[in-house]
């Protein structure tokens, strides 16, 4: 158990993180190269204000006509992505490891709050995962790896909550923490979780599309 | 549906188009649709039909263009027969989804993709395909002969000199300021249209005149995913304009003509900067802009008292961002207006769009049903009068207000300008003639 854990704390993990950033790298430079021709109508109507406001009001708890139709789902659709991204970048726990890696610090979190904002992410995902069943309109669209990305996605907290805390074996808890972040690391680039980067690109265009072309809120 | 429908599938023109629109939006658009499904609620056709999930325009673009996809084109005469109930009767191609999608994802524009695709394999409704052989062959969606229409808007010249004097369709002016396209349906059904827009103009001062080709603005072609077709028939508009040395193209109350002049014409016509080569108006604009500098003027006892209401085509407010100039001109004609709820750019399409009106009995059905949506927006204003700037939600309208019994009065705004309007003294008829006539 130790022999898998050393591997995958370490070059398991340095390779997970490669394929994330290269893949998402790859696949954005891929689309890239695909838009110079098929996509000028992207490029023609750039207008940096309206991809702002075409982002920003979809960032913003609330931002827009859409979420505000639908306020529990859009707020544990929020609470969920906030804490997805902040609790496993500013956890003291990881903290170290990443001036172990890269040899920087950022600021920390204390313990407890991570812990309560684990919690309320575990929260926002049964939300989400129960949103996802009883509302006909979306149980149409969900197919079976999209149920899969969502636990995938929870399982790093949970897990992480049980080690911590040391509820059941601490050792296999640990080692799925790290086992399903890897998972989720290198699948973001090949599935629709690619939308961590390509949200951008995607809301700047229908921005330039009904609001640099026709004056039109797109929120 | 067309008798074409017999024939086997070709999978490799299938299999070229896909490639052909294999642009990075779509890629971008089909990898990253989480299933939210908060596009459902924006969407009229789920609204109408109690919410039944199949409508929601998420689902709609996985059954059609996404499967495709996914098949590599490799689809059965059975698939496409899916994709046909889907494509062309479920969606009208309006945009309001985009709007209420956290991505953006332009479900329109894959919808409209899948129809193109369709439409190679024959699987497009008859009524859409008439129009494009009437195109094709004529330049028009009517057929109509440029003989015949440059009669009808000589004899709507005659007749409407009787009550404006000095009154002219001028057609083929070298160097007039701007070029009036209309809807084939106006010299075909509704001359007095035609009528109308000359009574303003005139009265205006303005310096236009009429196309003798190229005159039709509409491109159902657009809507029936015939992008070479499509680009053909703005291509005759904007030549026309250029032959003639206009400053601009001025768009008729018709929604999707303006859509098509200036959002997708241009790269259906094959300008790759994407802007037409001529400025194009839409009449909402320039009677706006005649009611604001005063060129026209509207008699205050004839503004309408009653409430009224005002139907955002599609094509017009969400999908062409003229949302304002309309309400603008409300002050001018409107004692009492009332707006629909919702309104702007995010109203709700009347449910005519997108080549549904010309697609006829067929789909007559389903467009009341999908209309109940309209209906009750416009009983809830409690209008007596709605004014429509467009000429699919005009039919619609009117099919829906007696569906539904909605009591309302159907109108352009050409129709209130001109009756609500002053006419200027000299524009006024010599009555002495007639007297001198009469003694004869």
């Amino acid at each position: 158990m130790n022999e898998l854990y050393d591997f995958l704390s370490g070059p398991a993990l340095w390779a997970a993180f490669i394929v994330f950033v290269i893949g998402l790298v790859v696949r954005v430079a891929y689309l890239f190269g695909v838009s110079k021709e098929l996509d000028r109508v992207f490029y023609n109507h750039v207008d940096l204000r309206w991809a702002l406001r075409s982002i920003i009001h979809w960032l913003v708890p609330l931002g827009s006509v859409s979420m505000r139709a639908q306020p529990l789902f859009s707020i544990a659709f929020f609470v969920f992505h906030i804490c997805l991204f902040g609790v496993p970048l500013f956890l003291l726990a990881h903290n170290t490891l990443w001036q172990e890696a890269f040899g920087i610090r950022i600021p920390a979190m204390p313990d407890f709050l991570a812990d309560i904002l684990t919690v309320v992410f575990i929260v926002a995902a049964i939300i989400l995962l129960v949103r996802r069943v009883v509302r006909p309109e979306v149980r149409i669209l969900t197919t079976a790896w999209d149920y899969f990305l969502i636990l995938l996605t929870s399982a790093p907290f949970l897990t992480g909550f049980l080690a911590y805390h040391q509820l059941g074996p601490y050792k296999l808890m640990l080692i799925l923490h790290i086992l399903f972040s890897e998972i989720l690391l290198v699948l973001i680039p090949f599935s629709k979780l690619g939308h961590i980067i390509l949200f951008f690109p995607s809301r700047a265009f229908i921005g330039f599309e009904m609001g640099s072309r026709r004056g039109v809120r797109t929120w | 549906m067309n008798d074409t429908l017999q024939k086997p599938i070709d999978t490799k023109v299938i299999k070229e188009l896909l490639d052909q629109n294999d642009s990075a939006r779509i890629r971008m658009w089909l990898s990253i649709c989480s299933r939210c499904g908060l596009c459902a609620e924006s969407c009229f056709f789920y609204l109408a039909k109690n919410k039944d999930p199949k409508l929601s325009p998420a689902y709609k673009v996985r059954a059609t263009l996404d499967e495709l996809y996914r098949r590599k084109g490799e689809v059965d005469r059975e698939f496409l027969d899916k994709c046909y109930n889907i494509i062309w009767g479920q969606c009208t191609a309006c945009k309001r989804c985009s709007l209420f999608c956290p991505f953006g994802i332009d479900i329109a524009t894959m919808i409209t993709t899948m129809r193109g695709i369709c439409n190679s394999q024959g699987v497009v409704p008859e009524g859409l395909a008439r129009t494009s052989d009437n195109y094709r062959n004529t330049g028009n969606q009517m057929g109509m002969s440029t003989e015949d229409f440059v009669d009808t808007c000589s004899w709507m010249a005659e007749e409407t000199a009787e009550e404006i004097r000095g009154l002219k369709i001028p057609i083929d002016k070298q160097g007039a300021r701007i070029m009036y396209t209309v809807n084939a349906r106006e010299p075909m059904y509704y001359p007095q249209d035609i009528a109308m827009a000359a009574q303003i103009f005139t009265v205006a001062e303005e310096d236009w005149t009429m196309p003798s080709t190229g005159w039709d603005c509409t491109n159902l072609a657009m809507f029936a995913g015939d992008k070479a077709l499509a680009g053909q028939i703005v291509k005759n508009m904007y030549q026309k304009a250029l032959e003639l040395g206009v400053q601009a193209i001025v768009i008729t109350e018709c929604g999707h003509a303006y859509r098509s002049a200036l959002f997708e014409g241009p790269y259906l016509a094959g300008y790759r900067d994407g802007k037409p080569p001529v400025p194009i108006i839409h009449s909402v604009r320039i009677f706006y802009e005649y009611l604001r500098d005063g060129r026209i003027r509207i008699d205050p006892d004839k503004m309408l008292k009653e409430p009224v209401t005002y139907q955002d085509a599609c094509n017009i407010s969400r999908n062409g961002g003229l949302w304002k100039e309309g309400r603008e001109i409300m002050k001018y004609i409107a004692k009492d207006f009332r707006d629909m709820e919702p309104n702007s750019e995010y109203n709700h399409c009347c449910g005519g769009g997108g080549g549904f009106i010309p697609m006829g009995a067929e789909f007559k059905k389903r467009r009341m049903e999908s209309g109940r949506i309209k209906a009750e927006q416009i009983r809830m204003t409690g209008a007596k009068t709605i004014i429509v700037p467009c000429h699919n939600c005009f039919d619609q309208i009117k099919d829906l207000n007696k569906e539904y019994n909605l009591g309302v009065k159907v109108v352009s705004f050409k129709e209130v300008i001109t009756e609500a309007m002053i006419i200027p003294e000299k524009f006024k008829p010599v009555e002495i003639d007639d007297e001198d006539d009469a003694q004869d």
